[in-house]
């Protein structure tokens, strides 16, 4: 019964040798389609006990290893530590304490907000919601300017330590604002994090996970999107020996706007997963989804392994619905992995538009041979083309000092390999 | 006076069906100021020769060798070639998304020219260059050529002829696809590069329709891998009266 949302298509399975570009098609599943189950059967709950403990076959966690979950998903993690929630206004260098208008809270289970932004779907984020200490809840009312980012930081428990942490950010409604959601540190977290975003409300959240090499990250975004509300979300995944996220896009009324940018850089040995679900339960929303990844495992090392799925459904009611979704990696080196599994599901045909688009290919070397045949070295055409490929990403993010920094990520990166 | 030496050229490309020789043993030398047609019917070899000469990876060179000034181009690295003065002009330009035409041109410029250009002389270079081709100010910020069209591609290619300022270019297949208007304008923009510079060029085509506008000193005709013959002006003159039909009956009389 904890079985997700089973729209099941022909995945994108890739393995690295020898695999040219790929384009994963499986097609556009229609509601006649007979294997697809209603997705009204989704289960949610906020008691850990209604989920079964994962097996590992489940579709929601067969791609998962459950063992390097350290306990997460069967119950026996117990929170030994605390992750540490601050609040700064400003980014980097220029963060102040002076939150403005910005009102930090920090409260108990009990309290009636939470849950606004979406039910836990999987046993890990049911642990989380049972398991928290307290929730920090950040309400911003007012429309704030674009250079006054809000970055909250979560710090991990620390190496062999485990926690659970509730986070929530609300919009009022017609409030805006920039989020960083940084996130660093050692440790193993379970976690749910919702966005809450009231009518006519703009949130942009760029949402970083810079886990240190043991660190075990398993969260649930929870986005609700108001009337004509706009969040645009972007995750950007770095480090972490595991890191699995699960945003859930949750439609309130009519006019909502979502963008779901990523980027994720997995290197020997990490497993990245990202599982999407964007719900089209009401009209005239527009949602589009940008995924990159990059994997490069050295040789001799464990593989680097990506998972991407992104479940789109559109449901009967949600009529002039607008959906892209788009999932390409680039494998920089033979031991890597990565499965991309795009679905698009749609139970009317009154839409605007809907596409998918998935590809996975090793370092294009018809591009390395132009920039090279204009004279430009190699080591610097590899590095314009995966700037190049992920710019697309972080040319968006608003906060120029984080712009800076990711790009500097992922010249690391790229220098770490030496590819 | 640069020199572009190509001695028993062969090239095998890898099939199905194991190596296929494509180039069956090239002769042809270039010099500064000259411009020479390669001209022959489609599966000649003739774009393998001009992806041999920039140091395309499909391509395996098995014999031969390609001299710029006395040094063999084959053991250089494709930067390197163009490093030293060489350029191709792609038939099927590729596109490279995320790297915006601007940053890209400037990479090349900085490594062809050895130090980076100085920012102001070089935007108003940049300008005067794509001026002159007729390319709209803002492709400078879209991506190296994505979701450009066919002439737009080859106008760049152009342009990057102009920024770059090969020794030897060698263009293959520039006027392909091209209509007239675009075909006068990536012409002219390879003449202002011939008048102002001692550049010598390999201009590879199918058709006699652009050295109408890029008057060749040699012409070539390449069948089976190999030159079959070689001539002046008039030579071109004849190949757009009859065709390529002589030339490839004499390849069936005498195989390779």
């Amino acid at each position: 019964m904890s079985d997700g949302p089973v729209a099941q298509s022909g995945g994108g399975v890739i393995d690295a040798p020898g695999a040219p570009v790929l384009d994963v098609d499986p097609g556009i599943k229609t509601a006649s389609s007979p294997k697809i189950a209603p997705w009204e059967e989704r289960f949610t709950s906020y008691d850990v006990e209604a989920f079964e403990v994962p097996r590992g076959r489940e579709e929601q966690w067969r791609f998962t290893p459950l063992r390097r979950l350290h306990g997460l998903h069967d119950g026996s993690a117990a929170a030994d530590g605390e992750v540490a929630v601050s609040v700064h206004s400003g980014f980097g260098d220029s963060a102040t304490e002076d939150l403005g208008g910005v009102r930090v809270e920090h409260v108990e289970r009990g309290d009636s907000r939470l849950g606004d932004g979406g039910i836990p779907a999987d046993r890990v984020a049911a642990q989380a919601w049972s398991s928290f200490p307290t929730a920090t809840v950040v309400t911003v009312n007012e429309a704030r300017s674009d250079d006054e980012p809000l970055t909250v930081t979560v710090e991990g428990p620390g190496v062999g330590k485990t926690a659970y942490v509730h986070l929530q950010v609300r919009l009022e409604h017609h409030a805006e604002a920039v989020v960083v959601l940084d996130h660093r540190g050692s440790g193993t977290v379970a976690a749910n994090t919702e966005l809450v975003v009231a009518d006519g409300a703009k949130l942009e959240i760029v949402e970083v996970h810079d886990w240190a090499d043991d660190a075990v990250y398993v969260g649930a975004q929870h986005l609700s999107v108001g009337r004509d509300a706009t969040i645009r979300h972007t995750s950007i995944t770095l480090g972490g020996d595991l890191v699995r996220l699960s945003p859930v896009v949750n439609y309130r009324a009519p006019g909502g706007d979502v963008e779901l940018d990523g980027l994720y850089f997995a290197d020997g040995g990490q497993h990245f997963e990202q599982r999407l679900l964007v719900d089209h339960s009401v009209p005239n929303c527009r949602s589009n989804v940008m995924y990159k990844g990059a994997l490069q495992g050295a040789d001799g090392d464990k593989a680097a392994h990506t998972v991407w799925i992104g479940d789109v459904l559109i449901r009967k009611e949600a009529e002039a619905t607008e959906t892209y979704e788009l999932n390409r990696n680039l494998l920089l080196t033979d031991n890597a992995r990565a499965d991309s599994v795009p679905n698009l599901e749609i139970e009317t045909g009154e839409i605007v538009s809907a596409g998918h688009a998935s590809a996975t290919g090793r370092f294009d070397d018809e591009q390395l041979f132009y920039l090279m045949a204009r004279g430009i070295p190699e080591e610097q055409a590899r590095r314009l083309v995966v700037r190049g490929f992920f710019g697309e990403v972080i040319n968006k993010v608003r906060v120029p000092a984080l712009r800076d920094r990711l790009e500097a990520a992922v010249e690391a990166e790229l220098e770490a390999v030496g590819s | 006076m640069s020199t572009l030496e190509i001695r028993d050229l062969h090239v095998e490309v890898e099939t199905e069906s194991g190596p296929k020789e494509i180039l069956r043993g090239v002769d042809l030398t270039v010099n500064s100021n000259e411009t020479h047609a390669i001209m022959g019917p489609n599966g000649s070899g003739k774009s393998t020769l001009a992806y041999s000469i920039a140091g395309h990876p499909k391509y395996t060179v098995t014999r031969g060798e390609v001299l710029l000034d006395g040094e063999n181009v084959l053991e250089m690295a494709v930067d390197e070639r163009a490093r030293a003065g060489l350029f191709l002009a792609m038939q099927y330009p590729v596109e490279v998304p995320g790297v915006s035409m601007s940053n890209f041109l400037r990479s090349a410029a900085t490594a062809t020219r050895g130090e980076a250009p100085k920012v102001r002389h070089w935007v108003k270079e940049v300008k005067t260059a794509m001026t002159d081709l007729e390319i709209d100010p803002s492709f400078a910020e879209r991506s190296v050529n994505e979701g450009f069209s066919g002439g737009e591609k080859k106008r760049h290619e152009v342009l990057q002829l102009a920024l770059l300022k090969p020794k030897f270019a060698v263009l293959d297949e520039t006027d392909s696809g091209l209509d007239v208007d675009a075909l006068r304008v990536v012409s002219k923009g390879v003449n202002d590069y011939k008048a102002q510079s001692d550049v010598g060029v390999l201009l590879i085509t199918h058709y006699t329709r652009i050295l109408r506008y890029i008057a060749p000193d040699r012409v070539h005709v390449f069948v089976n891998g190999r030159v079959a013959e070689s001539g002046g002006p008039e030579l071109a003159e004849e190949l757009e009266a009859n065709g390529y039909e002589r030339f490839t009956t004499a390849k069936e009389e005498q195989p390779a």
